[in-house]
């Protein structure tokens, strides 16, 4: 029978902390990368596809068309998000379908449709946004410092 | 080819993300709104607008660009109204996108179920 | 009896007259049915919604079929039993309590997150054996959808998932307990220690649990005097195929050598390469619906006679990770041997 070692409890923990480390799988980055590229890319791709068409076939102007894209881009993650399938091109995408609009679109959708159960007001309302909160938070925040500072400048 | 390069710039940027989530310890939503801060910075010193005729939809697309739009909104509201734009300009510039999400999110939520995961 | 002589050890008792297990069952999701064990489980569902329109709802149907139908496989009728121990991994144990509303036992609600299934497994052995009950069941249940939107993210998200990161099993296992007959008997019983060893990655559960499965493991050897390969099995209950390397190198660490005779539930439901599970199943259901079907059947078959079953449990909240705090894990251990002698010792 093997010697059973009398170790104590910081011994074992260091241990651990080394042996955690050493047996931590590494993610295929490559592999990785190369679907984020690729989807995030035709992601990319569909919006340019739809910026010609506003433009050439919408009549519709530069600025407008500069508003309409991210809308429709919206809808076009919200719908694939509707009929689930979104999730399923996330797991190969990874930042491919976090990155873009669509993944903004992917996180105030899900919410939306998952807390349904807790009815409309309590679900669906106030949980709509506990994803992408942060990103309105902060990007509304910090807009404020940029304006702050751009009247300032533009004042002296 | 525009396409091209939305294709190539668009790609770029989500393995940039794709990196950050594969070596470090940041979660999503720090890559996220890292991301759009980084954005805002850009746009606040009109960088961004230049990539955006590089790569086209491949910079419009991703969320930089929302951060862009934010930075582009608030300067232009702060030019056009004064000191009450820096409070409406940053919603200004992103309107249209942030509605969308609400009304089609809850759109979806009375059409459409969750469905399980395989 | 004198019951200071059940004590042994530390953390362990001894079982006098030692509770056989009489029935089990086991009823799991489609996903689980496609895995390597589908064959093993008592039922497999192809809806797992069952029919509810909420997943916490069917994850209390779920565990309903499971304890009725382990009762009426031991021909016994709810009100031969005497207590129920159960619990699942959601707040406030919402689908064991609901579906205990249609069960008229006892009823003892546990949490111990994951570990649940030795958990209550004690906690029913120690009542048969202390004479305080002939009968009890021992169950839990674990549903993936309600699991993952209480403590990670909508269903639809396209969340990313890392490569230690489990899949949540849908599916129930239920044990009933009893005094008498020709069944596996519960032999001991060890108590496990809540142990954080600083992992604070949610993702991680396997490196989160591992630290308390290898100290009550060891604190079972120590206290019971056997040696490791006593034992034809060692299980535990979701460490997964990264918390099982782990588990494996620590004890051996520490000078015991269990790789031929250790097996890790979550390892085994799931093909991690073909259904996408990454480092393997998790969720109180797992060790239980594994246990009540697979290893419970190899002991009935006399491919093994002696099981240690450590299901283990990571006590974290929703909100304790995000404030900043650690993973602390917690294994408890109940040893199954069938001796084929209808009751004695």
């Amino acid at each position: 029978m093997p010697k059973k070692k009398n170790m104590n409890e910081s011994e074992i923990m260091k241990e651990f902390q080394t042996i955690t480390k050493e047996t931590e799988p590494k993610p295929k980055i490559l592999k990785n990368c190369i679907n984020a590229f690729w989807i995030g890319g035709l992601i990319c791709v569909i919006g340019q596809i739809i910026n010609m068409l506003l433009l050439k076939y919408g009549g519709f102007d530069e600025e407008t068309t500069k508003m309409l894209v991210p809308a429709i881009m919206v809808f076009i993650g919200a719908f694939l998000t509707g009929i689930g399938v979104y999730d399923r091109i996330a797991t190969y995408a990874g930042a491919g379908t976090l990155v873009p609009i669509t993944g903004f679109s992917n996180s105030v959708v899900s919410p939306a449709m998952e807390f349904k159960k807790e009815g409309f007001i309590f679900g669906v309302a106030a949980k709509m946004f506990i994803i992408a909160g942060p990103v309105l938070v902060y990007g509304i925040g910090s807009s404020v410092l940029v304006g702050i500072i751009y009247y300032l400048i533009q004042r002296f | 080819m525009e396409y091209l390069s939305a294709f190539i710039v668009g790609g770029l940027i989500c393995v940039v993300g794709q990196i950050i989530l594969d070596t470090t310890k940041l979660t999503p939503a720090n890559i996220l709104v890292t991301f759009l801060l980084i954005g805002v910075a850009l746009g606040a010193f009109g960088l961004y607008d230049k990539l955006i005729e590089i790569g086209g939809a491949g910079a419009s697309v991703p969320l930089p660009s929302f951060g862009n739009s934010l930075a582009k909104g608030v300067m232009k509201a702060v030019d056009e109204k004064g000191i009450v734009g820096i409070l409406t300009g940053g919603i200004e510039g992103t309107a249209s996108g942030v509605t969308a999400a609400v009304f089609f999110g809850y759109l979806a939520a009375v059409l459409f179920n969750p469905k399980t995961k395989a | 009896m004198d019951n200071a002589k059940k004590r042994v050890g530390i953390q362990t008792v001894k079982m006098k007259n030692p509770p056989k297990i009489i029935s089990t069952y086991s009823i799991v999701g489609p996903k689980e049915g496609e895995g390597p064990l589908g064959q093993y489980f008592h039922e497999v569902v192809t809806d797992d919604t069952l029919g509810k329109d909420s997943y916490e709802k069917a994850e209390s149907e779920l565990f309903y079929q499971t304890v009725s139908k382990a009762i009426e496989n031991a021909n016994l009728k709810e009100e031969d039993i005497n207590y129920i121990f159960a619990g699942d991994l959601l707040n406030q144990l919402t689908s064991t309590c609901f579906a205990a509303r249609d069960i008229n036992i006892p009823f003892f609600g546990l949490f111990g997150a994951c570990s649940t299934m030795t958990e209550s497994l004690s906690l029913a052995s120690m009542l048969i054996d202390g004479d305080f009950a002939d009968y009890t069941v021992a169950a839990t249940v674990s549903h993936f959808s309600s699991s993952e939107r209480q403590f990670r993210f909508p269903l639809e998200y396209g969340s990313v998932r890392y490569p230690t990161s489990q899949w949540t099993v849908t599916g129930s296992g239920a044990m009933v307990l009893g005094k008498e007959g020709n069944f596996p008997e519960v032999t001991y019983v060890t108590t496990g220690l809540v142990k954080d060893y600083g992992i604070k990655d949610s993702n991680n559960m396997g490196a989160a649990m591992a630290p308390a499965a290898v100290d009550t493991i060891v604190k079972h050897l120590q206290d019971t005097g056997r040696g490791e390969k006593y034992y034809d099995a060692i299980v535990t209950g979701d460490l997964g195929r990264v918390g099982k390397e782990i588990t494996l190198q620590l004890l051996e660490k520490q000078g015991y050598n269990i790789r031929d005779i250790y097996y890790d539930c979550g390892d085994l439901i799931f093909d991690d390469e073909k259904q996408g599970t990454n480092s393997g199943g998790s969720g109180c259901g797992c060790s239980a619906s594994v246990a009540c079907s697979y290893f419970y059947g190899k002991l009935i078959n006399k491919e093994i006679n002696k099981l240690l079953l450590v299901s283990t449990g990571a006590l974290m909240s929703p909100t304790s990770t995000q404030q900043g705090e650690s993973i602390p894990g917690i294994a408890h251990a109940v040893a199954i041997e069938f001796n084929n002698n209808g009751g004695e010792k």
